[in-house]
């Protein structure tokens, strides 16, 4: 038994338990939030089928290979697997390419290999930067962003190269 | 962007395979992937839902509010010169806490209301204030307790235990953000000796 076996039901019970105290109708309440999000994630699919086929295209075709093999002595310097180097190139870019190459990776290799924790924890740990700026500074009449995106790359940088070596802190 | 992304990796797949001699797996790939895309999108919609739904709940026993003041004061030491009271400090604790929870429907829309009032508050013309930035990098940086999306993957692939990266997720995300942090304040001239600040 593990420690993080524990997380998520004891989380999905509390939240139960509290919503009977604060007298809730935790069932409907349930089904509405359930229902809203069944609306918003419909609206993954159109361009994860578009990124699932360009990718599925691209690594058929043995370019992806090419280019992980390209960039695999950054990757062994870093002390980061190959396999996730696609993965660190679409992250910020594209949330359903993210999710496209991640699945192609845990096809290749167990998700309990060492490629496999580290894809896991990038997928987990980092966020479709480019996109999140364009959408809230979108909103604004702001034209300069200063040091946004620079800052938010060392950012997504910093956790590409700490996924791998917490993977290798915690799992050995 | 994604433009050029997808039409790069398609035409770069049809030139590869054609030279490769691989073009029947291209083809293949091209009429089989789109029924793996839809897998895939079961996979993650039962998650969604079910995670869509609980913290439906748990937004109605105010854990959002509740959370939110735990930020508070990390948040007072990160964001300088706002209203305490005002709406866009409000919404920067309540977008942070909506996103650490996995609450992405409700983040979103947070978020660019804290935009909207950073700016109303701060009136910074066309270029983008130091709270800005800093509200921007929380929110690239991505902290979050449950990644859901990569356990409900994991799983489909068989892991033995998907939650397990857990831990690693949260030093990872935190790391990120700080380091994040650190390079706004270096990277801002006025920033002086903020960078304390981004390593909290």
């Amino acid at each position: 038994m593990r420690a993080t076996d524990f997380i998520i039901p004891c989380f999905i019970a509390m939240v139960a338990a509290a919503g009977l105290i604060r007298k809730e109708d935790v069932f409907a309440e349930f089904i509405e939030g359930a229902r809203d999000s069944l609306k918003s994630g419909i609206s993954v699919l159109p361009p994860l089928i578009a990124l699932i086929t360009a990718i599925g295209m691209f690594k058929a075709s043995g370019a992806l290979d090419v280019l992980t093999g390209a960039l695999l002595p950054v990757a062994a310097l870093l002390g980061f697997p190959g396999e996730c180097l696609p993965l660190a190139l679409i992250r910020p870019i594209s949330g359903s390419g993210a999710l496209a190459v991640f699945e192609t990776i845990l096809t290749d290799v167990s998700p309990d290999s060492f490629a496999g924790r580290t894809a896991s924890v990038i997928l987990g740990s980092t966020e479709t930067t480019f996109y999140t700026i364009a959408v809230y500074f979108g909103v604004t009449k702001i034209k300069k962003t200063r040091q946004a995106v620079a800052a938010s790359l060392i950012s997504d940088i910093t956790g590409f190269i700490f996924s791998a070596l917490t993977v290798r802190l915690f799992f050995g | 962007m994604m433009k050029w992304v997808f039409s790069a990796l398609l035409i770069i797949s049809v030139i590869f395979g054609a030279l490769e001699g691989k073009i029947a797996a291209v083809s293949e790939a091209a009429l089989k992937s789109s029924v793996e895309a839809v897998e895939l999108f079961l996979y993650l919609i039962g998650g969604m839902c079910m995670w869509g739904g609980l913290m439906r709940v748990a937004e109605k026993t105010k854990l959002t509010e509740l959370t939110a003041k735990l930020f508070r004061p990390a948040a007072k030491k990160l964001f300088k010169g706002l209203d305490l009271n005002g709406g866009a400090f409000n919404a920067i604790c309540m977008n942070f806490t909506a996103n650490l929870l996995g609450l992405g429907n409700a983040a979103t829309p947070l978020g660019l209301e804290a935009m909207r009032r950073l700016e109303a508050e701060e009136s910074p013309g066309d270029t983008a204030s130091r709270n800005m930035v800093i509200f921007i990098i929380l929110n690239t940086a991505s902290v979050t307790l449950l990644p859901a999306t990569a356990a409900a993957i994991r799983m489909k692939h068989g892991s033995a235990a998907p939650m397990e990266i857990l831990p690693a997720v949260w030093v990872t995300s935190f790391l990120s953000l700080a380091a994040g942090l650190a390079a706004a304040f270096a990277l801002d001239g006025r920033g002086k000796g903020g960078g304390k600040d981004g390593e909290r």
